[in-house]
């Protein structure tokens, strides 16, 4: 499969991989995808006291387009508020990252690991948004 | 890195020798996908397109004559790579067209006394499909599951047979994962009760000893290009002693004793005559090579990482086929990470369907690590600093991508990805 410039930079370089505390009130996490389906994406964003995200982390397990699209979206999360974050849309992933039909999937689930590490954060710091949630982060059971 | 000289064999090799630090990329590794063409092999062809181009059904002049002594060497090379007499072979367009021929033709030509089909669910595709079709035309079709080590259980292959069985088919090596399977202990069983044994052969023919006398194989498919041969030509062994009788799929001049039909392509058959001399001269001193270089890459490979498991057995198989799954990586962004060696994946993303390798997860293998599969062949062409360079990238990338995996950064701090509710997508 061929693949575009700036999804091949987002796999050789990719921005922003690492952790954060993830018990730390301050960071939201959100993990989503299964291993049975070959992709999943641990996003966390540390969140300032004016509700802005001041930096993003991620790791993920999956393809190219999922890497990619992962690294891309903690570039673009970083430094908007918690509701200009939740409103990226896959599409606008898939546009920049010239993502093939087969991979859209891949965009999908970056939208879904910002949703759900900012539903992680506002549960945690119990200050719930305006915007509605509706990606639910993976429970991690053994910690 | 290794700068020893290559091996002093006489094999051709692509490439000159070379240190790690100086060889042509990409490095090919995908041998089970095809090979190239043995240049001794594209030789023996070119006279084939040019001075000797008669057609070999033309009797009346020597250009038919002339190339009809191609196609007669040729069929006797291919005969004695299998031990078969030269009646016996067909020419075909390749395997596919081979295990077509084999399956639906016998399976037509008794249908009346015996319609019933017994296969394996790892066989190649085209053997499932032919099987299905079949299906489609009333027979009764036993797909046996396999051990976790790839291989057909004898038991269960006993119990599946029955005097209704026209034909028993099940591949010698697996193209996957390289497994062979006991050829003449499941002969033994097809004809228990009087059904015929079929084998896919193309990954095997030219690689192991075969031999259909010894192993009372009744029809064997062929292919040219997965040994070194010209592609768009392969060939059905049909045993003549007991007489196998199969329905043509192709009609028309009768040509192939009337199994096949269509003037015989005479540069590809004698291509693969020669490819079929070559492999069997050299295939001690090929194979030789083959688990040597095979050997290196594993055990490279596994000195620095771990989590990497070899699928299929590890003692019945053809050892130019590895199949690893690297655990907690993906196996396609693993292929983008190491571009320049061409190899397959058992992952599903680099198919059209999303689905992980059906002939893995018939291993038991589970989807988790069914994506994190990579098939490495090694072939007649490949060189030790070709295998060094490789296990220096895998190892780089895996590393890499583990840094960057949740599930690696989980199982280091000690949970057990199972105990996790993942979400669906």
């Amino acid at each position: 499969m061929a693949y575009g410039e700036k999804l091949i930079d987002h796999y050789e370089n990719p921005r922003n991989i690492g952790a954060m505390d993830k018990h730390a009130t301050d960071v939201g996490t959100g993990l989503v995808g299964a291993p049975a389906c070959g992709d999943v994406m641990k996003l966390q964003i540390k969140v300032s006291a004016e509700g802005i995200i001041e930096d993003a982390k991620f790791k993920t397990f999956g393809c190219g387009s999922a890497i990619a699209s992962s690294s891309l979206v903690t570039e673009w999360v970083k430094g908007k508020t918690l509701d200009e974050a939740e409103s990226i849309k896959n599409t606008q992933i898939a546009q920049h990252l010239a993502l093939p039909p087969v991979k859209i999937h891949c965009s999908v689930l970056a939208e879904d690991a910002i949703k759900a590490a900012i539903a992680d954060y506002r549960k945690k710091s119990g200050k719930p948004g305006a915007a509605h949630v509706n990606a639910e982060p993976a429970k991690v059971a053994a910690e | 890195m290794a700068t020893k000289t290559q091996e002093g064999t006489k094999t051709v090799q692509a490439k000159e020798p070379a240190t790690a630090r100086n060889i042509a990329l990409p490095i090919y590794l995908d041998y089970q996908a095809t090979t190239p063409t043995d240049p001794r092999v594209v030789e023996a062809m070119l006279p084939y397109f040019t001075t000797k181009f008669g057609n070999p059904h033309s009797r009346n002049h020597s250009f038919g004559w002339e190339a009809e002594e191609g196609v007669e060497t040729a069929r006797a090379q291919i005969a004695a790579l299998v031990g078969a007499n030269d009646k016996e072979i067909i020419f075909t367009s390749g395997a596919t067209e081979s295990n077509n021929l084999a399956i639906k033709g016998v399976g037509r030509f008794y249908k009346d006394r015996r319609n019933e089909i017994v296969t394996v669910v790892t066989e190649h595709k085209c053997v499932l499909d032919a099987c299905r079709h079949l299906e489609e035309e009333g027979f009764k079709v036993t797909y046996l599951a396999v051990k976790q080590n790839g291989l057909v259980d004898l038991d269960h292959l006993r119990q599946a047979v029955t005097d209704k069985t026209a034909l028993v088919s099940v591949m010698a090596v697996n193209n996957e994962i390289g497994v062979v399977q006991p050829l003449k202990e499941i002969a033994a069983i097809a004809h228990e009760k009087g059904a015929f044994f079929h084998t896919d052969a193309a990954q095997a023919a030219g690689k192991i000893p075969l031999d259909v006398e010894d192993m009372h194989i009744d029809l064997m498919s062929i292919s040219a290009h997965k040994m070194y041969g010209p592609k768009g030509i392969g060939a059905l062994y049909v045993r003549r002693k007991p007489r196998v009788r199969l329905h043509a799929l192709i009609h028309g001049g009768g040509q192939e004793r009337g199994m096949r039909s269509g003037t015989l392509p005479v540069p590809l058959i004698v291509g693969f005559g020669r490819a079929a001399e070559i492999a069997k001269n050299e295939m001690a001193k090929d194979n030789e090579r083959i688990r040597r270089l095979s050997d290196r890459l594993f055990n490279g490979i596994n000195k620095q990482l771990k989590d990497v498991v070899l699928n299929g057995d590890r003692e019945a198989r053809f050892p130019g086929n590895l199949n690893l799954s690297f655990s907690y990586v993906e196996g396609e962004s693993l292929m983008m990470g190491i571009r320049d060696i061409a190899v397959s994946s058992g992952s599903a993303c680099t198919s059209a369907s999303l689905e992980p390798s059906y002939v893995l997860r018939a291993l038991g293998v589970e989807e988790e690590m069914a994506h994190t599969s990579i098939r490495f062949g090694i072939g007649r062409m490949t060189t030790e600093a070709e295998i060094d360079y490789a296990i220096e990238t895998i190892v780089k990338h895996v590393k890499k991508l583990r840094e960057m995996s949740p599930l690696w950064e989980m199982v280091q701090e000690g949970i057990d990805l199972k105990s996790i509710q993942w979400s669906d997508h």
